[in-house]
C-alpha cells in the first residue's frame, strides 16, 4: 500500500500550476475575453486551479493556428506521425505517476486505476495508432488493362473533438490518436468538470508536436463546445457523451455536410447463465468478480454493467455471493493505491446518483447493500463519495432504464435464454454487454443476438486497443479503439486512370 | 390520479416532493392526457427567468444516455430541431420576477425515450453545480437537474 501525497502539498509528484491557459499554436494563450473558471478535485471538493474559459473567438483562434499548420501536416509522412505517437507514448511511459496522480486529482478515480488502467491504455494507444498508420494502405483496382482506380487515402484537414469527463485523458487520446494518426489537425475541447489533467499531459507532450497540429481549449459547452461543433472550418466532429447533445452536433453537422462520430452510452446488461455455478472454482470467481465491475471507475463509464440478469435457477446463491463481493469494495482516498472505489467526478453526479438512490427505494426496488452517500473523514469530508449499491428489482423500473452513471447496480432474474436476451434488448441503448457461460454455444449464440457493439465473453470493462468499440440503437455511431477508426478521420480520394492512348469512341 | 383534471387547470400527476415544491406546472401536451407531466420548482423557475432575460425564448428537451445523461437541456427556443422522432410532455407559461409574463417554454423528450419515462413525472430543479452539454445555465454555477417521480398518468 502506499498513498500519494496530495497535488499542492510538499512531495506530492505533480503540481498543478494556480492557472492554466489555452494551448493554442504551440503556446499558452489566454482567452479573449480574459474569463477563467475554477476547476475543482471531487477528492475534497476543493478547487485547486482555475482554466480558461474559452469563447468562440479562442475556438476562432485555435482553428487559425489548426488551419497554419494543416499544410504541412496534412502531407506528413506516415513516418513521421508514427515517430510522433511513440515519442508522447515514450514521454508518457516516462511520467506515467505524475500522469495517473494529476488525473486522479481532477476526475477522483482510484490512482490504483489510472497506473493500471487509465494511463497505460492511453500510451498503447498512441503506440497501437502508431502502427497502425505504418501499416495501412490505399488500395487500387486493374479494372480493365488499360484503366486502374487507385485509392488514396488523405487526412480530412482540422478536425474537432469534444471529450467526455469520466476517463478525461484515455477518451481524449481515443480521439486524438486516430486522428493525429491520419495527418489531422486537431482542435479539442476536454469537459469542463476535468479540464486540468489533459493540460498537464500537454505541457509533457508539447515539444514533440509541430505548433498548431493540437490545440486544447477549455470552456463551456454552450460558450465554447458549441462554436467548435457547429463551426463551418472542421471537417469532422466527434462527441462522447449523452443523446440530446449528441443529436444537436448532428444537426450542426448538417448544416455543414461533415461527418460525425458519436459514442453516447448505454445501460449494459450483464448475464450470468445458470452453468456459471456449476463449480465453485476459480471461473465462478472471476464471474463475481464480474458482478461487482459495476462499480469500476464509480460506475461513470458509459458500458458499466448497470443491469445484472441472473439465471432463476442459481440466482439466490449467486446474487449473495456476489454482494458479498461488492462489501469487499475498498472505498477510501482515491490517492490510495489500494483503494478500489474513489470520488465520483462532480457535485452534479453526486446530485444525481443520490436522486436515483432515492429513486429506486420509492420505487420499491429492495437495498441489498449501500444505498447512501458515504461519509468520509477529514479533508475527505467535502468530497463525493457513493456508497456501492445493489438494487434488486425489474426491469421495467427507472433504475434499470436509465442510465445513473455512479456504483448502481439493479440486479433482476431470468428464467431461460429467450427471458434473458429479450430483457438485455429492451433498452434504447446499445454499446456494451456481458454474457458469463460456461458452454461456449450458449454464449456465442448470446454474444450474437444482443444488439450491442461490444459484447465481453466471460470478462468485462477491458479495453485494448485493436478491438472495436462503438454503439448500436441510440448509443452512437462509429468504432473507436480500432484501425477501422482511420477511416472516420480520412478522406478516399478516387484517381481513375486510363493509360491507352486511343479515345473512347463516344465523340 | 385517481381524479382527472380539466386541460385548463392542469394539475401534478404524482404528490410533489416535499423538499423540492413545483410552483410551476406545464399544460398537459401529450393526446389523450389532461394532467401534467413536468412542474418547475422555485430555484428552476428563478434560473430559467434569468436565461430568459439573458437568451430570449427557451426550450427544454431531456437527455438520455452517457455522462449527463438524464439531464434537462435547455436551449435557445428552436435551437434544437424537435421533429417526429420527439414528443412535447408539454408547454409552460414562465412568468417574469415582476409578476407579469415572459411566454411558452416547451419541453420535449424523444419519442423512445418517452416509451421508457412514460411513467414518470418529471419534476425540474435547479442546484449548485456545472452543467453539461450545450445547456445554457453551465456558466451561472447552477445546473437543472430532472428529478422524476412515479405518476399514475
Amino acid at each position: 500500500m502506499s498513498v500519494y501525497t496530495q497535488p499542492g502539498t510538499d512531495g506530492s509528484v505533480v503540481s498543478f500550476k494556480s492557472r492554466y491557459e489555452h494551448f493554442i499554436g504551440g503556446a499558452w494563450v489566454p482567452p479573449v475575453k480574459g474569463q477563467y473558471f475554477e476547476d475543482v478535485t471531487p477528492v475534497t471538493g476543493k478547487a485547486f486551479t482555475e482554466v480558461g474559459r474559452g469563447t468562440a473567438e479562442d475556438i476562432e483562434a485555435a482553428l487559425d493556428a489548426a488551419w497554419a499548420a494543416a499544410p504541412s501536416w496534412n502531407a506528413s509522412t506516415p513516418a513521421q506521425r508514427a515517430l510522433m505517437l511513440n515519442r508522447i507514448a515514450d514521454r508518457m511511459e516516462e511520467n506515467l505517476e505524475l500522469i495517473a496522480v494529476a488525473e486522479t486529482w481532477d476526475n477522483g478515480k482510484p490512482v490504483r486505476e489510472t497506473l493500471n488502467a487509465d494511463i497505460p491504455l492511453a500510451i498503447d494507444h498512441f503506440r497501437y495508432f502508431a502502427g497502425a498508420i505504418r501499416a495501412q494502405e490505399g488500395r487500387l483496382s486493374q479494372l480493365d488493362e488499360d484503366t486502374v482506380a487507385y485509392h488514396f487515402l488523405e487526412p480530412l484537414g482540422v478536425v474537432g473533438q469534444i471529450i467526455p469527463w469520466n476517463f478525461p485523458i484515455l477518451m481524449a487520446v481515443w480521439k486524438l490518436a486516430p486522428a493525429l494518426a491520419a495527418g489531422n489537425c486537431v482542435v479539442l475541447k476536454p469537459a469542463e468538470q476535468t479540464p486540468a489533467s489533459i493540460l498537464v499531459l500537454m505541457e509533457l507532450i508539447q515539444d514533440l508536436i509541430p505548433d498548431g497540429v493540437v490545440n486544447i481549449v477549455n470552456g463551456f459547452g454552450v460558450e465554447c463546445g458549441k462554436p467548435l461543433a457547429s463551426n463551418k472550418r472542421i471537417r469532422k466532429i466527434a462527441f462522447t457523451g449523452e443523446t440530446t447533445t449528441g443529436r444537436l452536433i448532428m444537426q450542426y453537422a448538417s448544416e455543414n455536410i461533415i461527418p460525425v462520430t458519436l459514442e453516447l452510452g448505454g445501460k449494459s446488461p450483464n448475464i450470468f447463465f445458470e452453468d456459471v455455478a456449476r463449480e465453485r472454482d476459480a471461473f465462478y470467481d472471476k464471474a463475481l468478480e464480474g458482478f461487482a465491475f459495476f462499480a469500476l471507475n464509480q460506475g461513470e463509464v458509459c458500458t458499466c454493467p448497470s443491469r445484472a440478469l441472473i439465471q432463476k435457477s442459481m440466482y439466490d446463491q449467486f446474487l449473495a455471493d456476489g454482494v458479498e463481493r461488492v462489501s469487499r469494495i475498498t472505498a477510501g482516498n482515491p490517492l490510495d493505491t489500494d483503494t478500489m472505489i474513489g470520488a465520483q467526478a462532480s457535485t452534479d453526479q453526486l446530485e444525481k446518483i443520490l436522486s436515483y438512490l432515492d429513486i429506486g427505494k420509492k420505487e420499491g426496488a429492495k437495498v441489498l447493500i449501500g444505498g447512501e452517500r458515504a461519509e468520509l473523514d477529514g479533508d475527505l469530508a467535502g468530497g463525493y463519495y457513493v456508497q456501492p449499491t445493489v438494487f434488486e428489482g425489474s426491469n421495467s423500473m427507472r433504475i434499470f432504464q436509465e442510465e445513473i452513471f455512479g456504483p448502481v447496480l439493479s440486479v433482476a432474474s431470468f428464467q431461460d435464454y429467450d427471458d434473458a436476451i429479450s430483457i438485455a434488448n429492451d433498452t434504447l441503448y446499445g454499446l456494451g454487454a456481458g454474457v458469463w457461460s460456461r458452454d461456449g454455444n450458449t454464449a456465442y449464440r448470446a454474444g450474437r443476438a444482443i444488439q450491442s457493439g461490444r459484447v465481453w465473453v466471460n470478462q468485462y470493462h477491458n479495453y485494448p486497443a485493436h478491438s472495436a468499440f462503438g454503439g448500436y440503437k441510440s448509443s452512437g455511431i462509429g468504432r473507436e479503439n480500432h484501425l477501422m477508426m482511420l477511416d472516420h478521420y480520412q478522406q478516399t480520394k478516387n484517381m481513375l486512370v486510363s493509360y491507352t492512348e486511343n479515345a473512347q469512341g463516344f465523340f | 390520479m385517481s381524479t382527472p383534471s380539466s386541460p385548463e387547470d392542469p394539475s401534478p400527476a404524482n404528490t410533489a416532493d416535499a423538499e423540492h415544491p413545483v410552483v410551476l406546472e406545464a399544460t398537459a401536451a401529450v393526446p389523450g392526457e389532461t394532467t401534467s407531466r413536468v412542474g418547475f420548482t422555485g430555484p428552476a423557475v428563478a434560473l430559467l427567468q434569468e436565461l430568459w432575460e439573458q437568451h430570449g425564448p427557451l426550450m427544454f428537451h431531456q437527455s438520455g444516455g452517457c455522462c449527463d445523461g438524464s439531464s434537462p437541456m435547455c436551449f435557445p427556443a428552436g435551437e434544437f430541431r424537435t421533429g417526429a422522432a420527439d414528443v412535447l410532455l408539454g408547454t409552460a407559461r414562465l412568468p417574469s420576477a415582476s409578476g407579469g409574463e415572459l411566454g411558452d417554454l416547451e419541453f420535449w423528450i424523444s419519442a423512445e425515450q418517452f416509451e421508457y419515462w412514460r411513467h414518470t413525472r418529471l419534476v425540474i430543479d435547479a442546484v449548485p453545480g456545472r452543467g453539461g452539454g450545450f445547456s445554457l445555465e453551465a456558466p451561472t454555477g447552477r445546473r437543472f437537474l430532472t428529478r422524476s417521480e412515479l405518476c399514475g398518468i
